[in-house]
């Protein structure tokens, strides 16, 4: 099952032909990705060679859906151009758009969000700003290093991309169903509650583990979600605590503004939640692995 | 990035926001030909971005040109809750007030949206009237495609309860207060006080602007608006070579990959500290995926230059990149400092971890740099890191 993404999704990326789309098509198709095609409309008609694999390239996101079927964009295409490119893959309705590009300016994702809302939400977004999503054993669409663990039944949500990758290095003799990168952007599409979700309810899910950082509300409403919604245990952890107030910590959404947003908020939540909070990410594997034995 | 009260106004006014004439300067004389074009009178306002400046005498009323330049020379170079005044903004004299209400957009990440809140009751800290008065503060969601209307500001003024006499011109201050938001990509566009004055017109005294920095490749004004006078020496250097770099007060000097894992480190140091002496982060650095031997240099150059930095400690995971470049990276890093010439004297842990990174460590034991020792896990080697920080 997993979340989001499996070995049945045909993934197409939006930007391949950059520096960065190449690079990371091509890690993408050697961790098992189906990718059925590129897109860029300077580039339509042509064949991009992956170590032998011949990716075709599409003139627009709606002409890859109807020649190979494709379920899922992972979109490279540098920050001017993302907001464009995320209207394309809404307005072409397909089901997953992965939005890897980081530093967009955040009326642009304002903009592509509230677009996706008036077109009636078909199109389901992840990021920007984010490492995307991977379903080991199955399919990996982003840029999340495939051979760090094996499929398990750990699920895990993460704002940030390196702790994503340490969690999954520190839990990786267990195996996760599926590890998404939601992003640290003020504005993300898909949330941690989005992911818990649809983890609660996937029944190759086990334990969540869910990461943090400071900034905005996500995490306290996470929490109220997990205390209304979810029966399997979570286990979490907050980056953040030592973050001077109104200093942007690296992520265009990681700061804290007078008293809101802070590490201590969010852990506080969560623990009245039920959540067992680490205090570092190495503890957070520790009742991960006490919780699953539990 | 926060904008001081004058380029604010300079932004208001350049989209129809209305507003007093106001110059900015950096010197006391500066301020006797601006207040004589000023008409002789002058508000003399201290560039802070800190609250409660009035309190603290950064606003004084100046009578006349010589007046102006007393009161520019008493508040230039004041300390303003640890912010030094650089600059000070003369504004034309406001006609008497008689009332005092509250404008703002900004960005409303829960509801991935934007809000305009409106009050009648501004000229306070709005955060006090949030807490004390909720219902005094209209929360009015705006649509990121459809904006501000003249339609959607009389939504808002009707929301928040302007007066009828006012209506028109708040709900005109509204839209232009808008095209400011979109226009310049700001994050807070914020009018406090909006006032009503004797002669019945609606005019922004004050306002405070944020501006988003991943918008500057629309905007290369943007450069412009930096305060590089209040900038910390380290931060402006970091800056400078590209880096993602926050100055801290602590003894730890931290190099990581990822803002999430780097945040992650900082923590993880402070709780170490506290067995050692109470040490701390000294800085924020990220890295980023690439962590090429250049941009090690960089950053190493950054934290052994900064004097209350006692030890280093280099956290990496290698996801995308490999720990053996990373490993090649720090070591290529400290013969570059030293053939520059730099002091390399202070001790370095490294972690690394994922990525190759058996390959990493085996480069930096086969280098065995004095300075450079090894921990394989992140909380043994800020353990570790603390504890040379404290000797």
């Amino acid at each position: 099952m997993a979340i989001f993404l499996t070995k049945e999704s045909k993934v197409i990326v939006q930007g391949m032909t950059g520096s960065e789309g190449q690079k990371h098509t091509r890690r993408m198709l050697a961790s098992g990705t189906n990718i059925v095609g590129g897109v860029n409309p300077r580039k339509a008609g042509t064949v991009v060679d992956f170590d032998g694999t011949e990716i075709p390239v599409f003139g627009s996101v709606a002409e890859a859906i109807e020649k190979t079927g494709a379920d899922v964009t992972v979109i490279f295409v540098p920050e001017k151009f993302t907001k464009d490119a995320v209207i394309e893959a809404i307005d072409a309705e397909i089901p997953l758009a992965v939005v890897i590009t980081e530093g967009i300016a955040v009326h642009d994702t304002a903009a592509f969000w509230a677009h996706a809302q008036a077109k009636g939400n078909k199109t389901r977004i992840i990021g920007p700003n984010c490492p995307g999503l991977i379903t080991p054993g199955q399919s990996n669409a982003g840029i999340i290093p495939a051979d760090i663990t094996k499929p398990g039944r750990i699920g895990l949500v993460s704002k940030s991309g390196t702790l994503t990758y340490q969690m999954m290095y520190e839990l990786r003799d267990i195996g996760f169903s599926s590890c998404v990168g939601i992003g640290g952007d003020p504005i993300i599409g898909t949330t941690h509650i989005d992911a818990l979700a649809a983890f609660e309810a996937d029944p190759d899910t086990d334990l969540i583990v869910m990461i943090g950082e400071i900034g905005g509300d996500a995490e306290e409403r996470a929490a109220d979600f997990i205390k209304a919604n979810v029966t399997k245990p979570v286990v979490g952890y907050v980056a953040g605590f030592t973050a001077p107030e109104g200093k942007t910590m690296g992520h265009a959404g990681a700061i804290v503004s007078g008293s809101s947003g802070t590490a201590q908020a969010k852990k506080e939540a969560l623990e009245a939640a039920g959540v067992k909070v680490g205090k570092t990410p190495s503890e957070t594997a520790r009742l991960a692995r006490a919780a699953l034995q539990g | 990035m926060d904008l001081f009260e004058y380029q604010a106004r300079d932004l208001f006014a350049k989209h129809g926001v209305p507003v007093l004439a106001g110059e900015v300067i950096d010197t006391p004389e500066a301020a006797r030909e601006v207040t004589e074009r000023l008409g002789g009178r002058s508000v003399v306002k201290a560039q802070v971005k800190v609250g409660g400046r009035g309190k603290a005498g950064g606003v004084k009323l100046a009578s006349d040109p010589q007046d102006a330049v007393e009161k520019a020379g008493q508040i230039l170079g004041m300390d303003i809750k640890g912010h030094t005044v650089h600059k000070v903004m003369l504004a034309e004299t406001a006609p008497d007030i008689a009332e005092e209400y509250y404008v703002s957009y900004l960005l409303d990440r829960t509801n991935r949206t934007f809000l305009a809140m409106a009050s009648v009751e501004g000229g306070m800290d709005i955060e006090e009237v949030a807490a004390t008065k909720p219902e005094a503060l209209a929360k009015i969601p705006v649509d990121a495609i459809e904006g501000v209307t003249p339609e959607k500001a009389r939504e808002i003024v009707e929301a928040a309860k302007f007066p009828a006499e006012v209506a028109d011109q708040v709900a005109e201050v509204l839209v232009t207060l808008w095209k400011t938001f979109i226009a310049e990509d700001a994050l807070l566009v914020e009018v406090n006080p909006l006032a009503k004055v004797a002669d019945g017109r609606v005019i922004a005294l004050d306002g405070k602007v944020s501006l988003d920095a991943n918008a500057e490749f629309r905007h290369p004004d943007f450069a412009e608006l930096e305060d590089k006078a209040s900038a910390n020496p380290l931060e402006a250097a970091a800056k400078a070579k590209g880096l993602n770099y926050v100055k801290l007060d602590g003894e730890v000097g931290i190099i990581g990959n990822g803002a999430g894992l780097v945040m992650s480190t900082l923590d993880v140091v402070a709780y170490a500290g506290e067995n050692h002496g109470g040490v701390k982060p000294a800085n924020f650095l990220d890295i980023g995926g690439g962590a090429s031997a250049e941009v090690m240099a960089n950053g190493l150059e950054i934290i052994l230059g900064d004097p209350d930095v006692k030890s280093v400690f280099v956290n990496v995971f290698g996801g995308i990149t490999a720990c053996d470049a990373v490993a090649n990276g720090i070591v290529q890093a400290l013969e570059l400092l030293k053939s520059k010439g730099e002091d390399v004297n202070k001790p370095l842990v490294v972690r690394l971890d994922g990525n190759n990174a058996e390959l990493g460590r085996k480069i930096l034991t086969d280098a065995n740099h004095p300075l450079v020792q090894q921990v394989d896990t992140m909380d043994g080697a800020a353990e570790k890191a603390a504890e040379l920080a404290a000797k």
